[in-house]
């Protein structure tokens, strides 16, 4: 009877592994690191290009997945948010010669990316499904229109150029340390974006496991039940708006250091439904399933053109063909399964180890029957009985 | 005052387009409760495949009919095929999956006709009208665009109001089980509702289109414009959709012609807000307190 999990995991590390989700960030958090270093040795620098992207992408998403994942608000604005983000920073890195702290820069844009998110999420907050997708998506629409509204300052069509820094002594010295030989530029900022990627998920995946996150999926169950708990459901709404806004602002950041312009036609419309898609496709709430996704919607394109290279597919074509795929895809699994490609392979897993198994951890888990659906790479967060039922449910009261 | 004048025409034109595409969707939301995102999409599909017939060389009113024809057979299709699985289930599936349609219709139609600015030959003339000496600012297209969602508001009225079919619409829009009863089919019936909904769509997508550029994301504003103006309206009355846009219309016209073409957007995100929290219901609410 005993699943064969069980005899590969003593249980006291299963304890300590499932019952403290620091220490489980943590740790993952520092493979993760430890991979990010050996992947960006490996790769040559149009690889490094193309991680960055994903990792900024992938930022953005993992905002969003606990947006509406976790709390249930669907936002397609975070496209014009990561703008707010990335404004900030070409704004601060107009000039070569004067760069202030990178540290500095970022948190700045987060900061004002968080103001925004302030005042979009007390909005936001009252607004219901449709209503609310139709809000965030004017504001998909209206943000990239200040660019050139504002020319002077903002650059109009032509947007900003980004003077990005110099890398600092002690990263190359440390990078020369660790791997033999000068890190290259787009190396180096590669590496900073997926250490901000890491930071990023670390805190939100923290957030997601604590009060704060149970509270947020609490509001998405169930509102009436929520408040009577004695949740402020005002606040709930819009702190994960404000997280998530962060979460964006961090990602716009990174853009505008890795893209070197930012323009109102990087924040298209697109780029706002594209990372619904890939918090929908990811399994909505699962932080892994954003990660994994992005790279496919940023590594797809590529792929893309490769197999098309007889059929004469240029770039352009090839990204607008992964999007049609990426569309498709999402429409098919709306449809055929409601829980995303990462909860799909989730429920096979969960059907490999037989339901004993699965019965008996659940009643061996420390804190309970109570766990609410509460960290983000549980299978609990939107898991359901069958195919059929919707993406978000409701929980039980078991 | 020539140029005030000239700004409330075109925002009258404007404000027309607005009620058609608003008409759309609110034709939709009565019948499905469902927010259809890819309107605009659809209305690019069909106004490229009327683009490229006038290309072709055949005739322009010919064009046109075809394209509205395709959009009812996609409206159609549309819903019997991807959207009737999700009918009944939470709102925010039916919303992922509007905007994934959003999705594949946009790139689809970039993909198939590319991203070039194509120019989509007016309708009848573009100069300017006379009227005592000064030439104004309306053109005979846009006679004809005003003449075509009059005339379109008018039929669907009278279908609704004066025809079998549209109380039997009717009923299955305001209650499915009860419809059912009495034996109307209501899936035919909602079937019917899109079908139509895309074809009022699609002619918002040529209106937009004639005289001017044409490339796959040229009504992504409509979209949001659209929306406010139902919202507006409160999503429920086609009257409420026609005021709607024309309020919009009229608005935003000023606001581009006075203050600043970029920030129409931005201007109808704060119209949009300022109605949500005023008057949920919009402006023309039969019920009260109704949560959005």
């Amino acid at each position: 009877m005993t699943a064969v999990t069980d005899k590969l995991n003593p249980a006291g590390a299963r304890e300590v592994w499932r019952g403290y989700p620091l220490v489980r960030h943590l740790l993952t958090a520092a493979l993760a690191l430890v991979a990010v270093i050996v992947v960006l040795t490996a790769v040559d620098d149009f690889q490094a290009t193309k991680l960055t992207e994903m990792a900024y992408i992938a930022i953005a998403a993992g905002g969003l997945t606990l947006l509406t994942g976790l709390n249930g608000q669907i936002s397609l604005g975070h496209g014009a948010l990561m703008a707010f983000g990335a404004y900030t920073t070409a704004l601060m890195y107009d000039e070569p010669d004067s760069s202030p702290p990178l540290v500095l820069v970022v948190l700045t844009a987060v900061l004002v990316t968080v103001i925004v998110g302030i005042l979009i999420g007390i909005a936001a907050a009252r607004l219901h499904g449709p209503y609310l997708a139709g809000a965030t998506l004017t504001l998909a629409v209206a943000v990239p229109g200040l660019g050139n509204q504002f020319k002077e300052t903002l650059g109009g069509d032509q947007g900003l150029r980004v003077s990005r820094p110099e890398i600092p002594q002690w990263a190359a010295d440390a990078a020369y340390y660790l791997t033999g030989s000068d890190p290259s530029t787009s190396k180096y900022f590669a590496f900073l974006a997926w250490c901000t990627l890491i930071i990023t998920f670390l805190l939100l995946a923290n957030l997601a496991s604590s009060r704060v996150g149970r509270r947020w999926a609490a509001v998405r169950d169930d509102e009436v039940a929520a408040e009577i708990a004695g949740i402020d459901l005002t606040r709930a709404r819009v702190s994960a708006f404000v997280v998530s806004a962060a979460a964006a602002g961090a990602a716009g950041a990174m853009f505008a250091l890795a893209q070197r312009t930012v323009s109102p036609l990087g924040f298209s419309l697109n780029l706002s439904l594209t990372l619904l898609a890939i918090v929908v496709l990811g399994g909505l709430g699962s932080l892994t399933g954003a990660i994994l996704l992005s790279g496919v919607l940023v590594f797809l394109p590529q792929f893309v053109q490769d197999l098309g290279a007889g059929a004469d597919i240029d770039a352009t074509r090839a990204s607008q063909m992964a999007t049609l795929v990426f569309g498709l895809t999402m429409v098919l699994v709306i449809l055929l399964a409601p829980r995303g490609l990462a909860g799909g392979f989730r429920s096979l897993k969960a059907r490999l180890t037989s339901s004993v198994a699965a019965r008996r951890s659940s009643s061996d888990s420390p804190t309970g029957g109570s766990a609410a659906p509460t960290d983000s790479d549980s299978s609990s967060l939107t898991e359901t009985e069958d195919s059929t039922t919707p993406i978000i449910t409701k929980k039980g009261t078991s | 005052m020539l140029q005030f004048t000239n700004t409330a025409l075109a925002g009258l034109v404007l404000g027309m387009i607005f009620a058609a595409f608003a008409l759309a969707l609110v034709l939709i939301w009565r019948s499905t409760r469902i927010l259809n995102f890819a309107q605009a999409p659809m209305a690019v599909l069909t106004t490229y495949i009327a683009l490229v017939m006038i290309e072709d060389g055949r005739s322009y009113w010919l064009a046109f009919v075809v394209a509205l024809l395709c959009g009812l057979v996609l409206g159609a299709v549309v819903e019997r095929v991807i959207i009737r699985p999700v009918e009944g289930k939470p709102d925010i599936n039916a919303v992922i999956l509007t905007l994934g349609l959003f999705i594949v219709f946009k790139s689809g139609a970039e993909v198939i006709f590319g991203t070039k600015l194509r120019t989509y030959p007016p309708s009848f003339g573009i100069r300017g009208v006379e009227i005592g000496g000064t030439t104004v600012g309306i053109t005979t297209s846009d006679f004809f665009t005003i003449g075509a969602v009059l005339a379109t508001m008018a039929v669907l009225v009278a279908l609704f109001r004066f025809t079998d079919l549209g109380l039997k619409m009717r009923a299955a829009a305001n209650n499915q089980e009860v419809a059912r009863l009495l034996g109307v089919k209501v899936g035919a019936m909602l079937t019917l509702g899109w079908a139509l909904a895309a074809v009022v769509g699609s002619l918002s997508g040529l209106l937009i289109a004639s005289g001017g550029l044409v490339q796959p994301s040229y009504m992504d504003s409509i979209v949001v414009f659209g929306f406010i103006a139902a919202v507006i309206g409160g999503l429920e009355s086609p009257v409420g959709a026609v005021v709607g846009g024309l309020l919009l219309g009229f608005s935003l016209s000023f606001v581009s012609g006075y203050i600043g073409a970029q920030l129409v957007a931005l201007v109808a995100l704060g119209i949009l807000m300022v109605v949500l929290m005023l008057r949920p219901g919009g402006l023309f609410a039969a019920t009260q307190g109704r949560r959005v």
